[in-house]
């Protein structure tokens, strides 16, 4: 690749930038007035990253380095990448939108993104980095039919990394539009031809410093933003949440939750109970359930895996889960002040007003804490937050691009359709490129086909294939001896259908006959209300009135949106998949996908024996535990 | 020098070291694990069917299920310490001296 091709796509991917700016539209987090502002710091933090890939495409030559970076990431620096891959835009803003709406359980829900990194450190990255070379499935072909398990370990790698990638770019595009104005199509194209300018031009390398310096970005900005929250109380945990629960916004969103019961209750009962469990979570097996996707399917994400072969050696593996559980588990710590302070200072129904998932809180936040939407510090730490989310969703849209490529060119290409015939450098580089811009493709055509799906579902499948395909097919084969083919092939196939299946019938799909029977409950309702609403209007009572012509208001709302939903769907009767109600009210199929992902790994080895598979167990467990051959390129 | 193929596995996998590293690394890896799942499938229990236990309070406004959350965090954080400690002082030094041996012997090399 030429330095003449490069320069002219790095300028377009930076007129891809400012051409948006044309395009924007109103209502945005960011004033008109303020936009020049936002543009600015975008096009810095992009140029940033972008001058990096230009360093980091001298340095690519080989697969090895376009897929592993040549294995010479530190144990720190594949720290700081993997806590940028992890820390998507779903579990940044995610989070901290969940505890400024819902409180504790919103908190409940970091706990599992840590706690899933204890089963990496301990189970998987080690073995990974000694007999693993690019992809998840050089592992299951290790002691397997290397065709027949490339081929169902690179589906499972491409649908996991698609569902992901799909969320990805849906929110990315949301919050886009919500925050610059950006147009979404024009959005989602940015982030894709952005994503393809790093990965096509530098590959692994490029990758992982985008993670790292978003990574660090994102975390200084969430120091100052605490800092700056939780100074005024002098530093002090009780002190901070004492003034949570005594805020009348806070109070008030609980008592909206809580619905008839909050009647009887005290406003510091109702504050308090801000602090207590149950607010978000209603059935609590769906909360262990969602608990086990969390804690076994992060040690199933192809491009968490692949970042392990990024390092040099088992140890450097293991340094890198250490540091990337020390800044992601910090951070979390933080959504702790940032979900709290924003419900406190920003108030939920300003931040739902914006988001009805409550993604922007973090960054209305950090708008407030600067002064305000008036003012110019106000304005900077908004666009600066924005920014930092904008590189977070094209970093990790990256590392997904990356893994699903792998899977793409070294596994099918490379490894099952020239058998390893090709095996030129220049070659595999090439068709690791294609494939990049293949999926690259894909992504940008599925992100604005998937314009107005639900995120929470797409990365709840993700997290649910890799729970119970990828992790039962990796772990086994990593630690039992009797693993094989027949275990690999049920195991990929059983699991993926069980959690696809099990979601696709659950309560998470749109209902229309749900939907329409709620809406005609909201115009029944309605006379009645709104004859409430207009005396009370009337009332000679200032503060009363005042808050008639707000209900007035929201009702209206809430009338247009049940007739729109009456129209929108009046032809359908059933759910995508054909069904009028739910089959199952589990809303996360892991307690039941899991337990089959693995019952079907044992009992496929089980059925089809194989002694070549048995006999090569030696090897690997040698190789696993003691690193020996580990540079060594192993042609399966 | 020896070929992937032609590596003795079987010999190294009987050698007394390896096996004594496998057995302490069975126990403590699992052991660590069970006790890190056990710890945190805890919380969303209690939190489903002991809610009174943590309305609790006892730090000011913060109550038995905040400080049961945050501890989660010192828990996690506490089994990565010790396990990396251990690796980095006895696993990474017995596994090495067996590929050491292992490479003189065979020529195998890491």
């Amino acid at each position: 690749m030429s330095v003449i091709i490069r320069k002219p796509a790095a300028a377009a991917l930076l007129a891809c930038t400012f051409l948006a700016a044309p395009s924007a539209f109103a209502q945005a987090g960011v004033s008109e007035e303020y936009r020049w502002l936002t543009f600015t710091v975008f096009a810095v933090v992009i140029a940033i990253t972008m001058f990096v890939t230009y360093l980091a495409a001298k340095r690519v030559h080989s697969a090895s380095d376009f897929y592993t970076a040549g294995s010479t990431v530190s144990g720190l620096q594949n720290g700081w990448a993997i806590a940028g891959d992890y820390l998507s835009a779903a579990s940044f803003l995610g989070i901290a939108g969940l505890i400024s709406l819902y409180g504790y359980d919103g908190f409940m829900y970091s706990v599992g993104w840590l706690v899933a990194y204890i089963t990496v450190l301990l189970l998987i990255a080690e073995p990974c980095r000694n007999i693993g070379r690019y992809t998840l499935a050089d592992i299951l072909a290790y002691r397997n039919d290397p065709k027949k398990t490339r081929v169902v370990g690179a589906l499972s790698v491409i649908t996991v990394s698609t569902f992901y990638l799909t969320a990805q770019m849906v929110g990315g595009g949301v919050l886009v539009k919500t925050l610059i104005g950006i147009n979404y199509e024009t959005s989602v194209i940015c982030v894709g031809v952005l994503m393809l300018g790093y990965v096509i031009f530098g590959g692994m390398v490029a990758t992982t410093w985008v993670q790292i310096i978003k990574a660090v970005l994102l975390v200084v900005a969430s120091l100052v933003i605490v800092a700056l929250v939780w100074a005024p109380y002098g530093f002090s945990l009780p002190g901070f949440l004492k003034d949570v629960v005594a805020d009348p916004k806070v109070q008030a969103r609980v008592a909206t939750l809580l619905g008839d019961p909050a009647k009887s209750m005290s406003a510091a009962e109702l504050g308090q109970r801000f602090l207590e469990p149950g607010l978000y979570f209603k059935a609590p097996i769906d909360q262990i359930s969602l608990g086990m996707a969390l804690v076994f399917g992060t040690a199933g994400l192809p491009h968490i895996l692949m970042r392990f072969f990024t390092v040099p050696t088992a140890k450097q593996a293991r340094k890198s889960v250490i540091w990337a559980m020390a800044i992601i588990g910090g951070f979390y710590v933080l959504t702790l002040f940032l979900g709290f302070g924003a419900a406190r200072f920003v108030g939920s129904a300003n931040i739902a007003a914006v988001d009805a998932g409550g993604n922007l809180a973090g960054p209305l936040l950090a708008q407030y804490i600067g002064g305000g939407p008036n003012s110019f510090f106000g304005n900077f730490m908004l666009a600066f937050v924005s920014a930092v989310a904008f590189a977070t969703i094209v970093a990790v849209v990256s590392g997904l691009v990356l893994a699903a490529a792998s899977a793409m060119a070294h596994d099918l290409y490379v490894g099952v359709v020239r058998q390893g015939k090709e095996t030129t450098p220049q070659g595999q580089v090439k068709a690791a490129r294609v494939a990049t811009v293949i999926v690259g493709a894909m992504a940008i055509g599925i992100g604005i086909a998937a314009k107005g799906q639900n995120v929470a579902v797409l990365v709840g499948l993700a997290f649910a294939v890799a729970a119970s395909a990828n992790f039962p097919c990796v772990l086994l084969t990593l630690y039992w001896k009797r693993c094989n083919t027949g275990g690999i092939v049920a195991g990929m196939l059983i699991g993926t259908i069980a959690a696809v299946g099990l979601t696709l019938v659950s309560p998470n799909l749109t209902y229309p006959l749900a939907v329409k029977a709620a809406a005609h409950k909201v115009l029944d309702a309605e006379p009645a209300k709104r004859a409430a609403v207009t005396e009370a209007m009337g009332s000679a009572d200032e503060a009363v009135a005042a808050k008639a012509k707000k209900d007035l208001a929201a009702l209206d709302k809430a009338v247009d949106k049940a007739n729109a939903d009456i129209k929108k769907w009046d032809d359908d009767r059933t759910s995508f998949m054909g069904l009028e109600k739910p089959l199952i009210e589990l809303k996360n199929p892991g307690i039941i996908s899991i337990p089959l992902g693995f019952l079907a790994v044992i009992f496929g080895s089980l059925l089809f024996r194989d002694k070549r598979a048995e006999g090569m167990w030696n090897e690997v467990y040698a190789r696993q535990n003691t690193g020996l051959l580990v540079s060594k390129a192993t042609a399966h | 020098m020896a070929t992937l193929e032609t590596v003795d596995w079987d010999a190294l996998i009987g050698d007394p070291r390896f096996q004594s590293l496998h057995r302490q690394k069975n126990l403590f890896l699992w052991g660590l694990m069970a006790l890190s799942v056990v710890y945190y499938f805890l919380l969303p229990i209690g939190a489903a069917y002991f809610q009174d236990l943590y309305k609790i309070r006892v730090w000011g406004v913060v109550n038995v299920g905040l400080l049961f959350a945050l501890s989660e965090f010192v828990v996690a954080w506490t089994i990565a310490l010790v396990y990396s400690r251990k690796a980095n002082r006895d696993f990474d030094a017995l596994a090495a001296e067996i590929a050491a041996d292992f490479s003189a012997r065979t020529g195998v090399k890491s």
